[in-house]
C-alpha cells in the first residue's frame, strides 16, 4: 500500500488514487499523418522497466488533479511527484524501457497543430 | 467437575493465573475446571488432557505441542451456534467462564475416529496422492473433492449470521514496535521517551513475551530487579505516556509496502459476550514511520520417528505451561534436544516439581552450565543418543532411545526403553521472519545455527531481538533499546543517549544440525517421522517428492503441501527446507525459501469486513421520486448503485403482464420514466465547444445555443466508451448526458484529458446528477399532457423541434424541458431541481390521469428502445464494438480529428467483416432468444459450431406482438435477409437477420 505525496494534498493512502499508466506519453498532434505502425506504437505500447518509472497517477478521492510520480517498480520507492507540465527531475534517470522502437515514434509525429475549431 | 490432576503446587510453580478465580468449561463435551489466566490449551493440560484432535490426513491422534501462535495440532471449534468459530487454536483461547469447544476433524469421536483407517492404509495415500488418484475422469473431481473436503476437512463455519460487531480503525504513528518481549518493550520505552508517538502490539492477552514464559526470562535479573518486576514497570511507563497505545491480544498480521501495516485486535474474543456496543475484533490500518519487529523466535520440533504423539510438545511450551500457567505436561518428562534451551526447560520444570526422566541430547559432547545443572540436579543426560521410536495406546508412554553414529546418520548399540509421560523436544529456534519477509526483506541462512536471519530491505525498519538471532536476554535488550531510539531518531526525534537496560550474558555451546533423526529402520518404515504436523507431510514424502522431480522448494511446498495448513508451516518450514537440501545435496541456503504472505495467523472474514456489510455493505442511491415508486409497488432493480424501478405490476401481474402493459401505452397513450439516473455533467469555460469536439466523434462547434445532440465518445482503440445527449444552455455552457451506469467513468475521462492532454483548454466540468431530477414522459399525448400541466414554453413543433431545449416553469417549476427521445416517440425529459422531482412527478400523474399517464419501469425502456433499434452502451457493445459496427457512420465526422479517430482506420478495424449490429427475428414469433444465445450460420449436431456472434438484446415486444432481438453477426450487414441458428442446449432457433429497427424507421413518431 504505498503512501503518494499528492502535490496539492499531501501524503495519502494508494487506495486514493488512480493509476494511470507511464507517463510523458503525449497524444501525436496530428494522428492521421501516423501510419498503423506508428499508431499502434502509441496505442498500445509502454514500457515496463525494472527500477525507476515514471508514470501517472490521478487523486481521485481527493483533488482529483493528475500528476506525475517517479516510482521504482522493484522496491516501490517513489523518488520523485511533480504536477502535469512539470519537466521531470533530472537527476533521477529512469530505467530503460527495453523496447528501442517504441519510444521513437512518439516523437516523430507532425508538429502540426491540433486543428482549431470545427469542422463540421 | 474434575480436579485439575495436573496443576503445580502454588508455591514451586505460582504462574500469571488466578487461583482464586475458577472458570469452568466444557471439552469434547466433558465439564472442567481451569483457572483466569488460563489458555484453553493450558486449563486442559492442567487437567491432563493431551489428545485434542486428529491431524488432517492420517486421521493420527494429535496433541498440543506449542503454546502460542505456531500451533499446528490444537485447532478447536470454539462456542457454539451462531458465534461458533472453526481452527481456532487451543492455545490461543483465553479461557472464560462457560467455555465450550470440541476437536475437529474426527468421527465419531477424537478417541475412536473411523478415518484413522488412512493411518493404516497411508502406503496409498503418499505426497501428491490427490493428484495421482483423482484425475479420471475429469468430469468427477467435483464428486471426490466433496468427499475429501468431508474427509479431511478442518471445522466448520457458523450457519448463522454472525451476531457480534466488527470495526475499523485507521492510524498513524512514528514508531510501531510488533512484540512485547525483552526487546520490543526496551525499543518501545526508548522511543517513547524521544517522545515518538508509539504503538506496541503484542499476539499475547499479558505483554512481556518470553519474560512470562521462559526459562531465560522467568528466573533473569534485570537492571538488578526481577525480569518480571522490570516488564511491569516499563509496562507502566509506556502505559502512562499519552503518545503511547499498547496493543495487547493485537496480531500485527500484514505488511505491506510504505510501512502500511495491518493489525487484527481480539477485543473481546477471550470473554464469553462482546458488551454492548463493543467489537468482537478491530482492524487497524496503521501507517508508521518507522517499524522495530522484535517478533521473537519459534522454537522447532525434532524430526524423529513417530514424533507425534499426544504428550510429545516443544521443550519451550513444556516449560511455558510450568511456570506461566503452573500447569504440568506429565509427571515424568522425557527431553530431546540439540541444543542448550531444552535444558533450562527441564531445569525450570524440575524445580516446579515436574519430574524429569532424562534429557537425551544429539551432541556426543554435551558441556557447560545447562548440562552441568542438570547433572548436579541428579537428572541423567544421554549426550550423543537419539530417540529412535516413541510408544505408546495414544499419549506417548515410552521411547526407545539409541547411539548415534558419529556422522548422525545411523544409530547403533543396544536399544533402550525410557518409561515417561511427555516428551520435551527441541530442534533449536526459528527466528520469526515472517512480518520481515513479507515487507520484502531478504533472508541470509546461516550455515552454522541452521537458520533464515534477516538480510537486506528496503522498508523503513528494523529488525531486533531473537527474530534478529540474538539468543540471550542481555542481547535483546540491548538490541531492542538500539533500534527504539534509532527508530525514533529517523522519525525527526532526538533520543537521549541511555544506557539499555542490562542482564547477565549466558552464551549457548553450539547446537547439532541434524533435519532427520536417524531410527534403526530406514526412513518411511515402521513408522513416521512428520515434519509438517497439520498437513500429515513426512521426511519420506519430501523424499519421494524429490525422487518425482518435485526439488524446487515451491514446487515441493505445493506438491506434499508441507507449510500450508492454518499454522503457514511456523514449526516446519525450514526442516522441510533442510531436508531437501540434504536429499538434492544442495546449501539449505541456496534452496530457498517459500515467500511468507499475509496474513501472519488467519484473519477472520468478519475482522477484515468490519462494519462494511449488510445495509452498509455499499451504498444506495435513490431519487426524489422513488418513495413514489415504493408507495406505487415498484419492482426495483440495480443499477449500480442505484435503485430504479424495473416495473410497475397491478394486483396480479407478471413482470411480463406489467411490461407489455406498460410499453403499449408509452405508444398509444402518454408513459412516465424517472430518468434522473441519468449521469448529467455541466460543463463550462470559452473553449468547451472545442473540447467536445475532441471527445466526441461527431461535431460540436457550430451547435446552437438551446440545441442538443446525440454524440459518441470513443477510446482512443475506436471502441465505444459512451453515449448520451448534450445540449449547448450557451456560447460556453454545455449540459452533457452519460448512462447511468458510465456517469463517474465519462466525468474522470474528461477531466483526465483536460488535465494530462489539453492542459491549454478553459474547460471545466462539475458532476451534476444529483442536482437534477428527471420526469420523461413520452407517447402521443406528451405534447398535450404538458401543455395541461403548463410550462410558459411554446409547446407547438416548429417553435420547439426536436432536439431542443427550452426553460419554463413546469407545473409552477423553474426547469429545463429536452425534446429528446430514447422511445421513438414525441417525448419531454423535464429537468427540475432535485428537491422538487417528488412536486413535479405528483403534478405529471395528476394532469395525466385524463390521459391514462403510465409510468413505466426499466424493462419497458428497454424494449421501447429496442424496438428503435436504439444501442445500450454495455450491453449491446463490450469495448470490442465501434460506431461503425453500430452501423451509425453517420456519427463519425470525417472532417476533424477525435478520440479514436485513427484506430478507426486501422487495418483491423477498418475490415468490412467485422461483428455488426443487426435485427434479428425467430421464425416462431412467440419464442423470445435469450440474450447471450451464440449465432451460427451453420448447424451440427454438437459442438464445435463456427459462432458468427451472440443476441445482445432479446425481448417480447407487445407493440408488435412477436419477439425482437439485437444482435453483434460478423459481417452482419452483409447477412441482412438471411436465415441463422441460435443453437441452444435443448433446441435450435431459426431467425431471419434484419435491419435493426424494428418500429418507424423513418422516425416519423417522435414529432407526435
Amino acid at each position: 500500500m504505498l503512501l503518494i505525496d499528492c502535490p496539492w494534498c499531501g501524503p495519502r493512502d494508494e487506495n486514493e488514487f488512480q493509476y494511470g499508466g507511464e507517463a510523458h506519453i503525449a497524444r501525436p498532434k496530428d494522428p492521421a499523418l501516423l501510419s498503423d505502425a506508428q499508431w499502434a506504437d502509441y496505442l498500445f505500447m509502454r514500457g515496463n522497466p525494472k527500477g525507476r518509472h515514471r508514470e501517472r497517477w490521478m487523486h481521485r478521492s481527493g483533488c482529483r488533479r493528475w500528476f506525475n510520480v517517479e516510482r521504482d517498480t522493484v522496491s516501490h520507492a517513489i523518488t520523485a511527484v511533480y504536477r502535469m507540465g512539470e519537466a521531470p527531475p533530472a537527476t533521477a534517470k529512469p530505467a530503460a524501457t527495453g523496447d528501442a522502437t517504441s519510444a521513437e515514434p512518439r516523437s516523430s509525429g507532425d508538429p502540426g497543430q491540433w486543428p482549431a475549431g470545427g469542422a463540421e | 467437575m474434575s480436579e485439575q490432576s495436573h496443576r503445580l503446587d502454588a508455591a514451586a510453580a505460582p504462574g500469571r493465573i488466578d487461583r482464586g478465580h475458577p472458570l469452568r468449561f466444557v471439552f469434547n463435551g466433558r465439564g472442567y475446571e481451569g483457572f483466569a489466566g488460563d489458555t484453553l490449551a493450558s486449563a486442559l493440560i492442567a487437567n491432563g488432557v493431551h489428545l485434542v484432535g486428529r491431524s488432517f490426513k492420517y486421521h493420527r491422534p494429535r496433541g498440543i505441542v506449542g503454546s502460542g501462535s505456531e500451533e499446528p495440532n490444537a485447532l478447536v471449534q470454539l462456542r457454539t451456534g451462531e458465534r461458533t468459530e472453526p481452527n481456532v487454536r487451543a492455545t490461543q483461547a483465553e479461557l472464560f467462564d462457560g467455555l465450550i469447544a470440541s476437536s475437529q476433524n474426527c468421527w465419531p469421536s477424537v478417541g475412536f475416529d473411523l478415518g484413522a483407517i488412512n493411518d493404516m492404509a497411508s502406503r496409498i495415500l503418499p505426497a501428491g496422492f490427490y493428484y495421482k488418484t483423482f484425475m479420471w475422469p475429469p468430469s468427477a473431481w467435483m464428486f471426490y473433492e466433496g468427499l475429501i473436503r468431508r474427509a479431511a476437512g478442518l471445522g466448520r463455519a457458523p450457519d448463522d449470521p454472525d451476531p457480534d460487531r466488527y470495526e475499523k480503525r485507521f492510524a498513524h504513528c512514528d514508531v510501531l514496535v510488533v512484540g512485547a518481549g525483552p526487546a520490543g518493550l526496551a525499543a518501545a520505552l526508548a522511543a517513547a521517551r524521544a517522545g515518538a508517538r508509539v504503538v506496541l502490539c503484542d499476539e499475547q492477552a499479558e505483554m512481556g513475551g518470553q519474560l512470562l514464559a521462559h526459562p531465560r526470562g522467568v528466573g533473569a535479573v534485570i537492571d538488578g530487579r526481577p525480569a518480571l518486576d522490570w516488564a511491569s514497570a516499563a509496562l507502566g511507563e509506556l502505559a502512562s505516556n499519552k503518545d503511547v497505545t499498547l496493543l495487547p491480544r493485537t496480531t500485527c498480521f500484514g505488511y505491506y509496502d510504505h510501512n502500511a501495516l495491518a493489525l487484527a485486535e481480539r477485543v473481546a474474543d477471550h470473554v464469553a459476550k462482546p458488551r454492548q456496543f463493543q467489537p468482537r475484533q478491530r482492524l487497524w490500518k496503521l501507517r508508521a514511520r518507522r517499524v522495530v519487529l522484535a517478533t521473537g523466535a519459534i522454537e522447532r520440533p525434532l524430526v524423529f520417528r513417530d514424533n507425534d504423539r499426544p504428550g510429545i510438545m516443544l521443550a519451550g511450551s513444556a516449560a511455558a505451561y510450568g511456570m506461566r500457567y503452573g500447569a504440568a505436561v506429565g509427571r515424568r518428562v522425557l527431553v530431546f534436544t540439540n541444543n542448550d534451551s531444552a535444558y533450562r526447560a527441564a531445569l525450570a520444570l524440575f524445580d516446579a516439581g515436574v519430574g524429569i526422566a532424562g534429557i537425551v541430547d544429539l551432541r556426543p559432547a554435551a558441556s557447560g552450565k545447562p548440562v552441568e545443572d542438570a547433572r548436579a540436579r541428579g537428572i541423567e543426560v544421554l549426550a550423543g543418543w537419539a530417540l529412535t521410536a516413541t510408544d505408546g495406546p495414544s499419549k506417548v508412554r515410552a521411547a526407545l532411545a539409541m547411539q548415534l553414529d558419529e556422522a548422525g546418520a545411523g544409530v547403533q548399540g543396544p536399544i533402550r526403553r525410557i518409561e515417561c509421560d511427555a516428551i520435551a523436544m527441541s530442534g533449536g529456534w526459528n527466528p520469526a521472519v515472517h512480518l520481515y519477509s513479507q515487507a520484502r526483506g531478504k533472508l541470509r541462512y546461516d550455515g552454522a545455527q541452521g537458520i533464515f536471519l534477516p538480510g537486506r530491505t528496503e522498508q523503513a525498519l528494523a529488525v531486533a531481538g531473537s527474530c534478529n538471532g540474538a539468543w540471550s536476554l542481555g542481547a535483546c535488550l540491548a538490541e531492542g533499546a538500539a533500534a527504539g531510539a534509532a527508530a525514533a531518531e529517523a522519525a525527526g526525534f532526538t533520543a537521549a543517549s541511555a544506557p539499555a537496560p542490562a542482564a547477565a550474558e549466558e552464551n549457548d555451546s553450539p547446537a547439532r544440525l541434524l533435519w532427520v533423526v536417524p531410527s534403526d529402520r530406514p526412513l518411511g518404515e515402521g513408522g513416521k517421522h512428520f515434519v509438517d504436523f497439520q498437513n500429515d507431510v513426512t521426511a519420506a514424502d519430501i523424499g519421494l517428492a524429490v525422487r518425482e522431480g518435485y526439488k524446487s522448494v515451491e514446487h515441493l511446498k505445493r506438491y506434499t503441501t508441507s507449510g500450508m495448513g492454518t499454522d503457514q508451516g511456523k514449526l516446519g518450514n525450514v526442516h522441510a527446507l533442510g531436508i531437501l537440501a540434504e536429499v538434492t545435496a544442495a546449501e539449505p541456503g541456496a534452496v530457498g525459501t517459500t515467500t511468507f504472505r499475509p496474513p501472519y495467523t488467519p484473519v477472520g472474514f468478519g475482522t477484515l469486513a468490519g462494519r462494511d456489510v449488510g445495509a452498509l455493505a455499499d451504498p444506495v442511491r435513490t431519487t426524489a421520486m422513488h418513495g413514489w415508486h415504493v408507495a406505487a409497488g415498484a419492482v426495483f432493480e440495480d443499477v449500480g448503485q442505484w435503485k430504479r424501478p424495473h416495473y410497475y405490476p397491478r394486483p396480479g401481474e407478471s413482470l411480463h403482464d406489467a411490461v407489455n402493459r406498460e410499453v403499449k401505452a408509452a405508444r398509444t397513450g402518454v408513459g412516465i420514466l424517472d430518468a434522473s439516473t441519468l449521469g448529467k455533467i455541466d460543463i463550462q469555460g470559452p473553449d468547451a465547444a472545442e473540447f467536445l469536439n475532441r471527445i466526441y466523434t461527431n461535431a460540436w462547434t457550430k451547435l446552437e445555443i438551446g440545441r442538443a445532440r446525440y454524440g459518441f465518445m470513443c477510446r482512443e482503440d475506436g471502441m465505444v466508451f459512451d453515449d448520451g445527449v448534450t445540449t449547448r444552455l450557451a456560447a460556453g455552457h454545455f449540459h452533457m448526458t452519460t448512462t447511468t451506469g458510465g456517469a463517474a467513468r465519462v466525468l474522470s475521462w474528461l477531466e483526465e484529458w483536460a488535465q494530462t492532454e489539453w492542459p491549454e483548454l478553459r474547460v471545466y466540468m462539475t458532476s451534476v446528477t444529483e442536482q437534477w431530477a428527471v420526469a420523461a414522459i413520452a407517447g402521443p399525448h406528451a405534447r398535450a399532457l404538458l401543455a395541461k400541466v403548463g410550462t410558459g414554453i411554446d409547446l407547438d413543433a416548429k417553435a420547439f423541434p426536436f432536439m431542443a431545449m427550452r426553460e419554463g416553469n413546469v407545473a409552477g417549476i423553474p426547469a429545463r424541458v429536452f425534446r429528446i427521445s430514447f422511445t421513438g416517440e414525441l417525448s419531454y425529459e423535464i429537468n427540475v431541481p432535485a428537491r422538487y422531482g417528488m412536486a413535479l412527478w405528483q403534478a405529471l400523474m395528476a394532469a395525466g390521469a385524463e390521459f391514462g399517464i403510465t409510468p413505466y419501469g426499466t424493462e419497458a425502456m428497454h424494449v421501447l428502445r429496442a424496438e428503435k433499434g436504439f444501442v445500450i452502451v454495455g450491453q449491446d457493445t463490450d469495448g470490442t464494438v465501434t460506431p461503425i459496427d453500430l452501423g451509425m457512420d453517420w456519427i463519425v465526422s470525417k472532417a476533424k480529428d477525435f478520440i479514436g479517430k485513427r484506430s478507426l482506420s486501422r487495418a483491423d478495424t477498418a475490415r468490412g467483416d467485422r461483428k455488426q449490429l443487426v435485427g434479428l427475428l425467430t421464425d416462431d414469433p412467440r419464442v423470445v432468444l435469450p440474450e447471450g444465445g451464440q449465432i451460427v450460420a451453420e448447424l451440427k449436431p454438437e459442438p464445435p459450431m463456427a459462432m458468427l456472434g451472440h443476441v445482445t438484446s432479446s425481448y417480447f415486444s407487445a407493440n408488435l406482438d412477436r419477439s425482437i432481438a439485437l444482435a453483434l453477426v460478423r459481417n452482419g450487414r452483409q447477412r441482412i435477409g438471411a436465415a441463422l441458428h441460435v443453437p441452444l442446449a435443448d433446441r435450435n432457433i431459426r431467425v431471419k437477420v434484419v435491419e435493426p429497427k424494428f418500429i418507424d424507421p423513418e422516425g416519423r413518431r417522435q414529432d407526435g
